[in-house]
């Protein structure tokens, strides 16, 4: 399994890469999920990098407070639709910008999080609990690198489930529509502002739950630095994952172990470049993004009323 | 009597959001059991209510008018750019090591060499957004952000690795400019002469936007890059340009900091100016003689923080609620904007 003789011992590499799939993916699957269906009704919403810390606030708080992890992630999905609510409202309103609307609540989301979250700091929340597929190993490695948490696997199936309802449902239906032509919707009685509205409420609701990972897993505890733009990167994924949610699954997974990389290398003793080695998930995000775009070409699959591709 | 009537319609919707946003933060703070008068009290108090308190809010606002330039610039060609900090940082770093390279020179060589150098790397890492916009068609305002998160990565790597000063035992720092090449005091203030800087910078960027034929042909690209590119405009250069000039604006804000703060470049640096300039730059409206309203505005609240923490006992969060609420209350009152189209 080892080799220990080139310095770094590729096998435990590669195991750790896994672990940081299974271990630090979710909040980017969740926030992906979310923005896939914000923007394939037509708009964006930026601001879910805010959500994502209010929701490991809130999540973290109330799972202190009643000592049910999972009433904490409900918790945090519920502030999350509220400010996915205020997002959708916002931008409803004639003349304002949604990506604008998006940069003023990633502000209002984080200061309102650490303004609230101060007294979180040092007490313990209970956390959520971890399903161990690794327990036939004997291999330490291998045990800590399959203990998953409980809602990657429910991401997961959000993800085939959400790419089945899009195509098939009539609800998914309507929401493509209106995402990608709102006047064909109109003459067909469907209303616009609303169905865009409710799918910036679902998108937050999803991210909230991505954040009360963050606080309630891994790391699993609350405090300001919490989140490190993994909440703008998800949004970027999705781009990338051409609003497909199963490939915004792949997309996330493979995210997770780009984290895991830095970390991982200064475990083997090489600590030189800890800080790149930090910043490789924002450089795979440009190049990932800057590969899946063709000049000239609009991409596919993009929804035709997005902002952020058809200008 | 038209152009009072104009000035109104500007001002009317910043008036009732400033109002609207006053009375948010109240609730808001009384909600949570703080007193809500007295707060807003203190934020006066600490933003402009002494000698003090107004050199404090000059301060911040010196760099927050470059900051702020970083995105009222590029937003001119129709570009949403968020990513200032990471200019500022790098093009604090780049001027830092110029007085280390040029060590005995004159001051007026050395402080110039300092603020190319910021302005350069600063504007170049902008325009690294823009071209990427530009050329492989990536949305600017999220390549910008993540660029923001890859330049403190270089920042820290290189200031706790090659460039550190090996006298700097507990806060990694390059090495000291030295006091000969540091940006002093304006006499009688506490105030330095980046202030000085920031407004004169702010004047010359509206005239290049307003009286030139670059500024116009910017504007043409941000109205409609279609028709711009139609009338044989040179769209992806005018695009970079914006971004490179409203990056090095920010790069220069990282000097100014080395120079007149700091006297080197460390983690300190990094305080937030960068983002702090995005609420300046829209509640501006991108007009460069307006930031410098926004940045005495947007200062004043970071002013004001301390007070309410030490007074009230408010979280030091205090500030970015209230600016977040600022923000949140400008963009929706900038419907009730009755002249021109949706805007960046």
């Amino acid at each position: 399994m080892s080799d220990a003789s080139g310095g770094i011992a590729i096998g435990s590499l590669l195991l750790a890469l896994l672990g940081g799939a299974m271990r630090a993916s979710t909040p980017f699957l969740f926030v992906s999920l979310g923005e896939c269906i914000t923007e394939k009704s037509g708009r964006i919403n930026l601001g879910l990098e805010g959500t994502l810390v209010f929701g490991a606030m809130s999540g973290y708080g109330v799972s202190y407070l009643t000592g049910s992890p999972w009433l904490g992630v409900l918790a945090a999905g519920g502030c999350g639709m509220l400010l996915g609510l205020m997002h959708g409202l916002l931008c409803s309103l004639p003349k304002v910008n949604d990506i604008a609307v998006g940069i003023a609540m990633m502000l209002l989301g984080t200061g309102l999080a650490f303004f609230l979250g101060k007294p979180l700091i040092q007490p313990e929340a209970t956390l959520l609990p971890s399903l161990n597929f690794g327990d036939w190993s004997s291999n330490p490695q291998i045990k800590t690198a399959l203990q998953i948490n409980a809602l990657l696997p429910i991401g997961l199936l959000l993800a085939f489930a959400l790419r089945w309802s899009f195509a098939h449902t009539r609800w998914g239906l309507a929401l493509r529509l209106v995402g990608d032509n709102a006047a064909a919707a109109r003459a067909l009685g469907y209303p616009v502002i609303p169905v865009r509205i409710a799918a910036t409420v679902a998108g937050g609701f999803l991210a909230g739950i991505g954040g009360a990972f963050l606080s309630l897993y891994y790391p699993g505890s609350w405090n300001e630095g919490l989140s490190s733009g993994q909440g703008l990167m998800a949004v970027a994924l999705v781009i990338f994952a051409r609003w497909d949610p199963v490939r915004c699954a792949q997309a996330a997974l493979l995210f997770g172990a780009a984290g895991a990389l830095g970390p991982a290398l200064q475990s083997q003793g090489v600590t030189s470049g800890y800080y790149l080695f930090n910043a490789v998930p924002y450089a795979l995000t440009l190049i990932l993004m800057a590969m899946s775009w063709t000049p000239g070409k609009t991409l596919s699959g993009a929804p035709g009323e997005l902002s952020l591709t058809n200008r | 009597m038209k152009a009072i009537r104009e000035a109104g319609l500007t001002l009317a919707p910043i008036s009732a959001a400033l109002i609207t946003t006053a009375m948010l933060f109240a609730a808001f703070v009384a909600s949570q059991g703080y007193p809500a008068f007295e707060a807003l009290f203190m934020v006066g108090k600490g933003a402009f209510g002494s000698f003090f308190a107004w050199q404090n809010t000059l301060s911040r606002a010196a760099p927050l008018m470059l900051t702020a330039l970083c995105v009222a610039l590029p937003a001119r060609a129709g570009l949403v750019i968020i990513g200032g900090e990471g200019a500022l940082a790098l093009g604090g770093l780049a001027a830092a090591m110029v007085p280390v390279a040029l060590n005995g020179l004159p001051v007026i060589v050395v402080q110039t060499g300092m603020a190319l150098a910021g302005f350069a790397v600063g504007g170049g890492w902008i325009a690294l957004s823009g071209w990427l916009r530009y050329r492989r068609g990536i949305n600017e305002t999220i390549s910008s952000l993540l660029l923001a998160y890859i330049g403190a990565a270089i920042f820290n790597f290189l200031v706790e690795g090659v460039l550190r000063d090996p006298a700097s035992l507990n806060k990694p720092s390059t090495p000291p400019i030295g006091d000969l090449y540091g940006i002093g005091a304006i006499p009688g203030m506490d105030v330095h002469w980046g202030l000085v800087w920031g407004i004169v910078v702010c004047i010359v960027a509206w005239w290049l936007m307003r009286h030139t034929v670059f500024g116009f042909a910017v504007s043409m690209v941000g109205g409609n890059p279609r028709a711009a590119q139609m009338t044989g405009i040179p769209v992806g250069k005018l695009m970079l340009a914006s971004c490179f000039l409203g990056g090095g604006a920010a790069g220069l804000a990282g000097m100014l900091e080395v120079a007149a703060v700091h006297g080197c470049a460390n983690a300190d640096l990094m305080a937030g100016y960068g983002y702090a300039g995005i609420l300046v730059s829209f509640a501006a409206r991108h007009h460069p003689l307006g930031i410098i309203a926004g940045a005495l505005l947007v200062g004043g609240i970071g002013a004001s923080g301390s007070l309410l923490q030490r007074h009230l006992d408010l979280p030091d969060a205090a500030a970015l609620v209230l600016q977040g609420m600022l923000f949140i209350s400008l963009l929706a009152f900038e419907t009730l904007n009755r002249k021109g189209a949706q805007r960046v």
